[in-house]
């Protein structure tokens, strides 16, 4: 069903792109447009060029002008200049990683670009978006996560992809006693430690509780916490992680995985091109979702989503909301995301997926098999400061378990404080 | 255009400006003024800031006058755990290990001290050692960050290998909590000793040649030669290696933000990156807060400062005394 949808729109994707130009003439736009971007990796970047020229095509006496900062720069910057020197358009991330701009007046209210027909083409992440009853930011792009593995190891041991605990249990046994390990890791910057959670918590005790407690309405120090973190600790007490894991950032832990000293990884999609760029071959690697844990729990989902908005200061809002809307109309979506640009899923349900492997699987599992919902990530859905003492604490039970009771109540007094 | 004084009549110069007859006096001032300027504008004025800004509740957004919240001393409660609130684990920690790197900088002094008495010699090529010794003085400290991090990695790194040499098994020093501080100290020790050597290597040439002779003439000669006369007359060259060392130490950042960002989970925090991870790191967003904590930090650095002052106004007045 979705291959024939997929190929017929890819088809209508190819024609609406040439068309497009023509389209547009009905409102031609003029004056000026300020971009700030986010996008500086050569990828993204060129993506991001890419879209800003043909925008610039369809709209010739739009003087549009692009800054492209670095990613991790980006991140302190925004506040100055939604503040200072407000551009149109600004990158930035869904969920709660927007609320402090949005609670501060910073983003402006978009919800006339959602009404009509957006709305239900964007309907997945419509929710990421939302603050109160109206949108803060446009989405144009999200991928995947689950389990990254190497399936020359697998079949040397006689393994297969593991669809239970027990299973993954099982599965990791077999490798440990070969010598292998189960999962690299690099915990350094705290965040991937954050993903595991995600999914051993959402595994656990579904993704309602999940959403409930990065939301500060579940308690840390719960029983149903406290199973997930049984369940993390069973892992850990196998020594089913790499070791010194502390030490390493996630392109560090990689080489574990290149090497075959360790078999998988818990990663989002954008681990795949440094995976291939490293020398592994689509046969090498293979990917699979998350295990049920908890028998009969719908399965929910990781997949962080990276948004345009509006800043309240923009001067040239109007050109802006024509930038958004075209940012996330299909044919835009399927281009910018396919193999040749971002490797990435498009947002919009009319948008077609390239033909890639791990698109494929990623794009099936997020429409057929993540009943529970989607997050964001525990760094998105939970609040600044709480997804700062919690992955330093998830970091901390990942190297001495011993220290969960003291962890799990630093938790739930950071959350009395915060919420 | 240019005109000689000879020639002019100017009546103005018989009766002689404000400005002129005070020109003895105005003139440091003229000189001054800019520096002044600067210092009042990013200095003294953000000290005043961060003090106003540590009693609100402000995320750094917007204006902190309508953004953000009065609440009086309520961070410094938070702080030390005072009026009911829970002390901040992680501000103590940050504040330990201030204390840690305080005293254990304070081994840049000797350790530069005997390298310079080391160097200081007349062999061929000594030069060459010097600036070799001086090197990681000159080089970035994140450069010195990365390279001992390098140096510390598990299995792969060179303190594994030379350990491994020996038979011991694989310490992981930046990963483990309560070592993480004490590797990046050392690492810091490696530019702040060749400081401290130059310094005393400038301190050395103004040694009294006649001093020393008189010395030996006495008979004194190694420990007692450097114990009763060589050191004290390297009292400026002491001061200012504790000074720029008890500094360094209290501003130590960067290789605390390039070797371990503050981790493994938390326990390399001191208190200059605690402020940075408050406020502008990425997931900082507690303005009022961190310049709580500036403050406190700025505080222990008073201590220190004053002392300082205190101590070149006497010199300065037993010299003119």
């Amino acid at each position: 069903m979705h291959s024939i949808i997929k190929t017929s729109f890819a088809a209508l994707a190819a024609a609406s792109i040439a068309a497009s130009a023509a389209h547009a003439d009905a409102h031609q736009l003029s004056g000026d447009l300020v971009i700030f971007s986010d996008m500086s990796n050569p990828a993204p970047r060129a993506v991001m060029e890419g879209m800003v020229e043909r925008f610039g095509e369809m709209h010739p006496d739009l003087n549009i002008e692009l800054t492209v900062i670095d990613r991790e720069a980006y991140k302190t910057q925004i506040r100055n200049f939604l503040t200072a020197n407000s551009p149109d358009v600004a990158n930035w991330y869904a969920a709660n990683r927007m609320l402090p701009y949005v609670e501060a007046g910073l983003f402006e209210d978009i919800s006339d670009v959602w009404d009509g027909q957006i709305s239900e083409e964007l309907a997945s992440t419509k929710g990421a978006l939302t603050i109160g009853d109206a949108q803060y930011g446009v989405p144009y792009t999200y991928y995947q996560w689950g389990v990254y593995y190497r399936k020359d190891i697998f079949d040397e041991y006689g393994l297969s992809e593991p669809t239970t605990w027990e299973e993954e249990l099982a599965n990791c046994q077999t490798l440990l006693d070969n010598g292998v390990k189960c999962y690299t890791i690099g915990t350094k910057f705290l965040w991937t430690a954050g993903g595991w959670f995600d999914y051993l918590n959402m595994r656990t005790n579904g993704y309602d509780f999940h959403a409930a407690l990065t939301n500060g309405e579940e308690s840390w120090t719960s029983d149903e916490v406290r199973a997930t973190f049984a369940n993390w600790q069973q892992l850990i007490d196998m020594g089913a992680f790499i070791d010194d894991h502390q030490t390493y950032s996630w392109q560090e832990a990689l080489p574990f995985m290149v090497n075959g000293d360790a078999a998988s990884y818990l990663m989002g999609n954008f681990a795949v091109a440094p995976m291939r760029e490293a020398g592994l071959s689509d046969e090498q690697i293979d990917f699979y979702q998350f295990p049920e844990i908890t028998a009969g729990i719908p399965m929910g989902e990781d997949a962080p989503t990276d948004t345009f908005h509006i800043p309240t200061n923009a001067t040239n809002k109007e050109n802006a909301r024509e930038f958004l809307k075209f940012v996330v109309s299909a044919d835009n979506q399927t281009l910018i995301n396919n193999g040749e640009n971002l490797g990435q899923l498009p947002v919009n349900a009319l948008s077609s997926v390239d033909d890639d492997k791990f698109l494929n699987e990623g794009f099936d599992m997020l429409s057929n098999n993540a009943q529970g919902g989607i997050a964001q990530f525990f760094d998105r859905d939970a609040p600044a400061e709480m997804a700062a003492v919690a992955m330093e604490g998830f970091q901390e039970f990942m190297v001495i378990p011993g220290n969960l009771e003291d962890i799990l109540e630093r938790l739930e007094a950071a959350r009395e404080d915060i919420y | 255009m240019t005109m000689s004084p000879a020639v002019s009549t100017d009546p103005a110069s018989a009766k002689r400006s404000w400005y002129k007859r005070n020109e003895i006096a105005l003139t440091p001032w003229l000189f001054l003024a800019p520096g002044v300027l600067f210092f009042l504008f990013y200095v003294i004025m953000p000290i005043y800031q961060s003090f106003g800004l540590s009693l609100y509740d402000w995320n750094g957004l917007g204006d902190v006058r309508t953004n953000g919240e009065y609440v009086g001393l309520e961070n410094y409660n938070k702080l030390f755990g005072l009026n009911g609130e829970r002390a901040d684990r992680n501000f103590q920690t940050s504040l330990w290990n201030n204390l840690k790197w305080l005293i254990l900088y304070l081994l840049a002094i000797p350790g530069g001290l005997f390298i310079a008495l080391f160097l200081n010699q007349t062999v061929r090529g000594i030069r060459l050692y010097k600036s070799l010794f001086f090197f990681p003085f000159v080089i970035s400290q994140v450069v010195v960050g990365l390279v001992f991090s390098w140096f510390y990695l598990p299995n792969e790194g060179l303190l594994n290998t030379m350990i491994g040499w020996f038979g011991f098994d694989s310490v992981n020093i930046l990963g483990d909590p309560t070592l993480a501080t004490y590797g990046i100290i050392a690492a810091g020790l490696w530019p702040q000793t060749a400081y401290c050597m130059i310094l005393y290597l400038t301190g050395l040439n103004a040694v009294d040649p006649e001093q020393v002779e008189a010395a030996r003439l006495d008979g004194a000669k190694g420990w007692k030669m450097l114990w009763y006369v060589i050191i004290p007359q390297l009292k400026p060259a002491t001061f200012i290696a504790f000074v720029v060392t008890i500094i360094g130490a209290l501003r130590s950042f960067d290789l605390v933000s390039i070797m371990t960002g503050g981790g493994p989970f938390g326990s390399t925090r001191v208190l200059s990156y605690y402020v940075f991870e408050k406020s502008l790191s990425e997931r900082g967003l507690q303005y009022g807060y961190a310049a709580a904590v500036a403050v406190v930090l700025f505080l222990i650095m008073l201590v220190f400062i004053s002392y300082f002052l205190w101590s070149m106004y006497q010199d300065e007045k037993g010299a003119r005394g």
